[in-house]
């Protein structure tokens, strides 16, 4: 009892330890947030006094917002409202920050889960080929698909997947938006359309939202092929080497059972780490910077008015309708 | 000699590599050479001839406004390769020796330098770069400083990490001995030991930065129009895509992937040079 009071203690003295590393950075971010956004050439004040405001409506605005005062004031100002929970308004939507991320995460979330789920279920069995054939055709397979699939541009993916499968074959629906126009979206539980449709028993709806899902999906999935490839194809190359594997085969048992039972799950470890760094790559933030980082980013574009394109993972939300594919931003 | 002969052992072995050098050979061929060898004007427009199709008098078509897509292609070469090394070359030059000094100095210079990088990966990578261009302007000259930052992280970590790792090694301690300065053991001694794993990350880092240029302008940031530029070009042709007209958006975008592909190809087959055990 006692030691066991002891070692949980020492892991929050860990885990403590572990998460005040990150304070000097996470400061480092909101100084290069705020710098980066009062660098930004627009004028808020102007912004959203409109084009008609007189110059005596902009300065009130203006000493409203704040925005007249000394920069270091501006900050403080900025470090207190991130305190409380607070991120501003957004100026393409005029809503506060916070609620646009609540409402748009959903999507996000829903789109990058569908297209991680592809990636993995394409890029393990791959992964695991490529290791037990090494220097096989497979193998080169696996090295040219995981390469080509990173050197692709994501904007470029997406237009190739609409060319082919929308204008061409015509299987999927107008790359428009989350649903088609006519359709209405299922009542608000999770926010993820799939899950609301079958919570709701509408499986048409279902087809549908995954129908407009796919393009988008496979477009990220394409993205994170390459990372969970080679790391399969690494790690089973790693295990199926060691001496337990060895000993497994001298012992007689047979293939699949040290393939998939012995192998596969200890050579899964690596994998899962680079899953969860795929995953925070393709929600488009680092795995590092978690939500604060997000949301400061979020600030970031917001004065810049290029709000929307942060969480333009989905066409629909792009304002900028002459280009209609989803451009998930290229991840490092 | 050895390493001649490894190398051609290693292009029989892997015949994507030499593919790749090859495809880089003509990126470089094209980058030089670039406004002699296009056929047409990149500028020049004509709209009774918008839209046509690759034919034989224009290999891959013609944009909105009729201008020869293949000419254009070819001259933004230059742009997309310029924009990339400039960018690359600041930042291994930059990085590496802010790397090599925290790594074997050690104390506040490596403390600061560290949370610095780590203040720089906490973004995701390209929003950074979009934030640095609106604010600094929209110039040629403002997306290479962007990219250079956004790839500055990792020569600097790769430095300090090597450089870490041999400060005390044999050699160094008898460099020390024998009365060199800490400037001349690092720079002489020390750094040439790294530069084999910095050509790895710089041939993978080439086609991550013209991903990168690319993607700004696609996005509207950058390079601005009429300037022929892939991103852009690819930017032009998606409204195209939707009405059949994939000429417009295809061939820019092949280029893009051709580059960043031999690019990344070049890279694996440089760390299989360099150390076989790497290999992934």
């Amino acid at each position: 009892m006692m030691k066991n009071a002891n070692r949980s203690s020492a892991m929050l003295h860990l885990v403590a330890r572990r998460a005040a590393t990150a304070l000097p950075s996470l400061l480092g971010v909101i100084i290069v947030a705020f710098a980066l956004t009062r660098a930004l050439p627009s004028d808020p004040a102007a912004y959203f006094a409109g084009p008609a405001a007189s110059q005596q409506a902009i300065e009130e605005i203006r000493s409203r917002l704040g925005l007249d005062r000394s920069l270091p004031m501006q900050f403080f100002a900025f470090l207190g409202e991130l305190g409380q929970g607070s991120f501003g308004q957004s100026l393409t939507t005029g809503q506060p920050v916070l609620e646009d991320l609540v409402r748009r995460l959903p999507a996000s979330l829903e789109l990058t889960l569908f297209g991680l789920l592809l990636s993995v279920a394409i890029a393990l069995p791959l992964g695991v080929l490529a290791a037990t054939h090494p220097n096989s055709a497979i193998d080169h397979a696996c090295r040219v698909i995981s390469t080509a699939g990173v050197s692709l541009p994501v904007f470029f993916t997406g237009l190739l997947l609409v060319y082919v499968f929308y204008y061409l074959l015509g299987w999927a629906p107008a790359p428009l938006g989350r649903l088609d126009s006519f359709s209405t979206p299922p009542p608000h539980l999770t926010g993820f359309f799939t899950i609301d449709s079958v919570v709701r028993g509408d499986y048409q709806l279902l087809a549908t939202t995954l129908a407009h899902l796919a393009l988008p999906a496979m477009t990220l999935g394409i993205f994170a092929l390459a990372p969970l490839a080679r790391m399969t194809r690494a790690s089973m190359l790693g295990v199926l080497s060691s001496d337990f594997i060895r000993t497994a085969r001298a012992s007689g048992l047979s293939r699949r059972t040290i393939l998939l039972v012995y192998a596969f799950h200890n050579a899964m470890l690596p994998v899962l780490t680079t899953m969860g760094m795929v995953f925070s790559f393709l929600l488009g933030a680092n795995r590092r910077g978690g939500a604060g980082v997000l949301l400061a980013g979020d600030r970031l574009l917001r004065v810049g008015g290029l709000n929307s394109l942060r969480l333009c993972t989905r066409p629909g939300f792009c304002p900028d309708a002459r280009r209609p594919v989803c451009h998930a931003q290229p991840v490092y | 000699m050895e390493t001649l002969a490894h190398l051609r052992y290693l292009l029989a072995e892997n015949p994507l590599t030499l593919a790749a050098a090859v495809l880089a050979l003509l990126l470089l061929v094209g980058a030089i050479l670039g406004p002699s060898l296009a056929p047409y004007d990149p500028l020049a427009t004509n709209t009774s001839r918008a839209l046509e199709p690759p034919s034989w008098g224009h290999w891959f078509g013609t944009d909105q406004v009729g201008r020869d897509i293949f000419s254009r292609l070819i001259v933004a070469t230059r742009l997309d390769m310029v924009i990339s090394v400039a960018a690359v070359s600041l930042s291994f030059a930059l990085g590496s020796c802010l790397g090599a000094c925290a790594g074997y100095f050690g104390g506040w210079l490596d403390r600061l330098g560290s949370r610095l990088m780590d203040t720089i990966m906490a973004f995701p990578l390209f929003v950074l770069a979009m934030g640095i261009v609106a604010a600094l302007g929209n110039t040629v000259q403002n997306i290479v400083y962007a990219t250079a930052i956004i790839n500055l992280p990792f020569y600097a970590r790769l430095a300090r990490a090597e450089i870490n790792l041999r400060r005390e090694a044999g050699f160094v301690e008898a460099a020390r001995l024998s009365g060199n300065s800490d400037a001349r053991i690092l720079a002489v001694h020390l750094f040439p030991t790294v530069l084999p794993t910095m050509m790895v990350q710089i041939s993978l880092n080439l086609g991550w930065s013209i991903l990168n240029a690319a993607s700004l302008s696609f996005i509207g940031l950058g390079v601005r129009p009429p300037t022929p530029e892939w991103g852009i070009m690819v930017a032009d042709g998606a409204s195209y895509i939707i009405s059949g007209e994939w000429w417009v958006a295809l061939f820019p975008g092949a280029a893009l992937m051709a580059a960043v592909f031999c690019f990344n190809l070049l890279g694996d087959g440089l760390r299989d040079l360099i150390d076989p055990r790497q290999r992934t």
